[in-house]
C-alpha cells in the first residue's frame, strides 16, 4: 500500500537514466514486485517456520503424540506442555504439530491434483473449442451447480477414510475454478496475432501449446493453485471436525476440534490452538497468493 | 425493452432445464455409486436379515428394474417435488425438508442483511478513503475473514460470548418456554454472524475493488467538471455504478449461504435443514441426503438465474441479444 511513493521514485530513475537502463527479463520484475509486498515476505516466513517445525515433529517434539500420562490430564498451557494437554494427558503442541504435518500435506496434493485436473480440462476446452468447449463448458457448469460442501460430506461418508482418498475427494471437487480460468485465458491469448501468425507460419499445434500458450496462463494457473491450498486446508479440516476425514488417532487440525466443543467451557486450550494454527496457515497462504498476483500481473495493480 | 427482458428471461429458464437434467444424472449416479446400494441401511444394521426379506423390499423400491427406467421413475417423482420417503422416519422427503426449511431460510437471510448492511458501507467507505487506517483495517479484516474456518470461528463465539459472558444462548433457535421475538432474536445473533463472516469478507473487498475502478473512469471527472458536489459525485454516480457487479455476486452468493449453514447449523445446534443434512448422512438416510441435495443444486441454479437477470436489469448498457 505504499506502492505509490516507490512507483514514482522508478519513474524518475528510469527517465534520468535511460543509457543506464537494464533490460529487466519478466522473471526480474517479478521478484522485484513480489518484494515489495511485505505481508506476503512476512507470511512466507511464517509459512516456512510453522512447515518446517511441523516436517521435523518427530524430532522437535517434546513428546509421542500419542503418549498418554493420565497423570495430567487437561491441563492448561504451561512451561512443561506448551498449549496444554488433553483429557488423556497428550502434549497438545506435539499433537498440533503432527496435525499440521497431516493438514498440510493433504491442503498442498489435494491443491496439486484439483489444479492439474482443472487446468486439463480448460485447457482442453480453451484450445480445441467448438463442440469440446462446449461440451467441457456444460460439464463444468453442471459440477459448478451442486453444492460443493454438501457432496464432499456424502462422498465422504461412504468412501474409505484413507488419506490418498481424502486428497482425491478434496481435488476432485475443486477444480472447476481453475478450469474457467485457464480456459479463459486461452482463448484470450489464442485471438492475439502472434498465435495466429505462428500458425500461419506452420508451427505445430503442440508446439504453439508449449512454447506460447502455457506460459502464459502458468501465471493464473500458479495464483490459483496457491489460493486452493488453502481452501483444501479448510475444507479437510470441516470434513475431520464432522468425523468424515482424517480419522483418530491420527492427528489432524481438524478432527483435534472434533469434540471440542463439549469440552470448550472447561478446556478451551484445545478448541484454541489447533483452530489458530489453520487460521495462521491458511492466512499466510492467502498473503502469498495476493504477492503473487500482484506480481504476477501488473494491471490488476493498485486496484 | 421489456419485451426483450422477458425473452431474456425465457432463454435463461429453457438453458436450466439441460443444467438441472444434468444434475439430475450425476445425483442418480451418486445414489447408486453408494457401497450396498440404496437399500445399504438394512444391510448395515449388523443383524442377519433374510435374503427374501432384502429381496421383497428391492423389489418394492422397484430396485430390480433396469437402471434405466430406475432414473426416469425418480426424476419423473422428483420433478413433481416426491423424493420418496426418508428411511429413518419413513416420512415423505418433502414434507421433512418443508418442515425445516423455515429455520434455515430465516437464518440465511439474517445473515444475508447482516453481512449486506456491514459490507457495503465499509467497502464503500474503504474505496473512498483509500490508504487510510480503516481501508488497512478492512482489508486486514477481510483477509482474516477469508481465512478464518467458519466452524472455528463459531466456536470461538460461542466460547466468549455463550459461555464465558452469557449474553447470548449457547445453540437452538428458542428456548422452551419463551418464544418471544427478544428470545428469538438473541438466538439469531451469533449464528448469524458466523454465517456472514465469509460474505462480509469477500462483498467489502470486492464493493471496494468496485468503486475504486469506478471512480478512475471517465465519466467521474464530467460529473466533476460539471461542478456538482463531491459527495453527489461519488454516491450517485459512482456507488450506484459500482454497485452493479457486486449485487450479482451477493445474488451468487446467496446460494453459498445454503452450504454455509450446514456447518453452522451444526455448531449452534439450529434445527434446519443444513443439520437435518448432516443428520441423514450419519444415518445413511439416502431419500433425505439426496432431496436436500437436490434442492440445494436447485437453489444454485436459481440464484444463478436471479444474478443474471438483476445484473442485466440493473445495468442499462447490457444488451439482451
Amino acid at each position: 500500500m505504499t506502492l505509490n511513493e516507490t512507483d514514482n521514485t522508478l519513474e524518475r530513475r528510469e527517465t534520468f537514466s535511460l543509457e543506464q537502463s537494464q533490460v529487466m527479463s519478466p522473471s526480474v520484475m517479478f521478484w522485484r514486485q513480489f518484494r515489495r509486498h511485505k505481508a506476503a515476505l512476512v507470511a512466507i516466513l511464517v509459512l516456512t517456520i510453522m512447515a518446517f517445525m511441523c516436517f521435523f515433529a518427530p524430532v522437535i517434539a517434546p513428546y509421542e503424540f500419542d503418549a498418554i500420562d493420565l497423570r495430567n490430564t487437561k491441563q492448561p498451557p504451561t512451561l512443561k506442555h506448551l498449549m496444554g494437554t488433553d483429557e488423556l494427558g497428550r502434549d497438545l503442541f506435539t499433537r498440533v504439530l503432527y496435525g499440521g504435518r497431516i493438514s498440510l500435506t493433504i491442503g498442498i496434493f489435494a491443491a496439486l491434483v484439483g489444479t492439474l485436473f482443472g487446468t486439463l480440462i480448460g485447457a482442453m476446452a480453451g484450445f480445441y473449442g467448438k463442440q469440446i468447449d462446449n461440451i467441457l463448458m456444460r460439464f463444468t457448469d453442471i459440477a459448478f451447480s451442486i453444492p460443493t460442501l454438501p457432496l464432499l460430506i456424502v462422498v465422504s461418508s461412504f468412501t474409505k477414510a484413507s488419506l490418498p482418498v481424502i486428497v482425491l475427494v478434496i481435488g476432485l471437487l475443486s477444480w472447476m475454478a481453475t478450469a474457467r480460468v485457464v480456459r479463459g485465458t486461452i482463448l484470450s491469448i489464442k485471438e492475439q496475432e502472434y498465435i495466429i501468425a505462428a500458425r500461419m507460419i506452420g508451427v505445430r499445434n503442440g508446439r504453439i501449446i508449449f512454447r506460447h500458450i502455457l506460459p502464459n496462463t502458468f501465471s493464473a494457473i500458479v495464483v490459483g493453485a496457491t489460493l486452493s491450498v488453502g481452501g483444501a486446508i479448510i475444507t479437510e479440516s470441516v470434513l475431520s471436525f464432522l468425523g468424515l476425514g482424517v480419522q483418530p488417532p491420527v492427528p489432524s487440525w481438524g478432527n483435534m476440534l472434533q469434540d471440542s466443543q463439549t469440552t470448550m467451557a472447561s478446556k478451551p486450550w484445545l478448541t484454541i490452538f489447533p483452530g489458530l494454527a489453520i487460521l495462521i496457515t491458511v492466512l499466510c497462504i492467502n498473503f502469498i497468493g495476493d504477492g503473487l498476483q500482484d506480481a504476477i500481473d501488473p494491471t490488476l495493480r493498485g486496484k | 425493452m421489456e419485451n426483450s427482458m422477458t425473452l431474456y428471461i425465457s432463454r435463461r429458464l429453457l438453458q436450466m432445464i439441460p443444467l438441472m437434467i444434468g444434475i439430475s444424472i450425476i445425483m442418480f449416479a451418486l445414489i447408486q455409486a453408494v457401497p450396498g446400494g440404496p437399500e445399504a441401511m438394512f444391510l448395515e444394521s449388523g443383524r442377519f436379515i433374510d435374503p427374501t426379506i432384502i429381496e421383497s423390499y428391492r423389489h418394492r423400491l422397484g430396485l430390480d428394474q433396469p437402471l434405466y427406467i430406475q432414473y426416469f421413475k425418480w426424476l419423473a417423482a422428483a420433478v413433481t417435488g416426491d423424493f420418496g420417503l426418508s428411511f429413518s422416519t419413513s416420512r415423505p422427503v418433502s414434507e421433512m425438508i418443508l418442515e425445516r426449511l423455515p429455520a434455515t431460510l430465516e437464518l440465511m437471510l439474517m445473515a444475508f442483511i447482516f453481512a449486506a448492511i456491514i459490507a457495503i458501507p465499509l467497502g464503500i467507505f474503504s474505496a473512498v478513503r483509500q490508504y487510510s487506517l480503516l481501508d488497512y483495517l478492512t482489508t486486514t479484516l477481510s483477509f482474516l475473514g477469508i481465512a478464518m474456518p467458519v466452524f472455528w470461528f463459531g466456536l470461538m463465539l460461542q466460547l466468549l460470548f455463550s459461555v464465558k459472558l452469557g449474553w447470548f444462548p449457547t445453540s437452538g433457535r428458542i428456548t422452551v418456554g419463551d418464544a418471544s421475538l427478544v428470545d428469538q432474536v438473541r438466538h439469531l445473533v451469533l449464528p448469524g454472524i458466523v454465517l456472514s463472516l465469509l460474505y462480509i469478507a469477500g462483498w467489502s473487498r470486492y464493493m471496494r475493488a468496485s468503486l475504486l475502478s469506478v471512480l478512475r473512469k471517465d465519466f467521474m471527472l464530467t460529473a466533476r467538471a460539471k461542478g456538482a458536489t463531491e459527495r453527489y459525485v461519488i454516491w450517485v454516480h459512482g456507488v450506484k455504478n459500482a454497485l452493479i457487479p457486486v449485487v450479482s455476486i451477493m445474488a451468487l452468493d446467496l446460494a453459498g449461504l445454503f452450504s454455509g449453514a450446514v456447518i453452522t447449523e451444526t455448531v449452534f445446534a439450529w434445527p434446519g435443514i443444513g443439520r437435518l443434512f448432516i443428520q441423514s448422512v450419519y444415518s445413511r438416510d439416502y431419500p433425505l441426503v439426496m432431496g436436500i441435495l437436490m434442492m440445494g443444486s436447485f437453489m444454485v441454479v436459481f440464484f444463478n438465474l436471479v444474478a443474471d437477470v438483476v445484473y442485466a436489469w440493473l445495468d442499462p448498457r447490457i444488451s439482451y441479444s
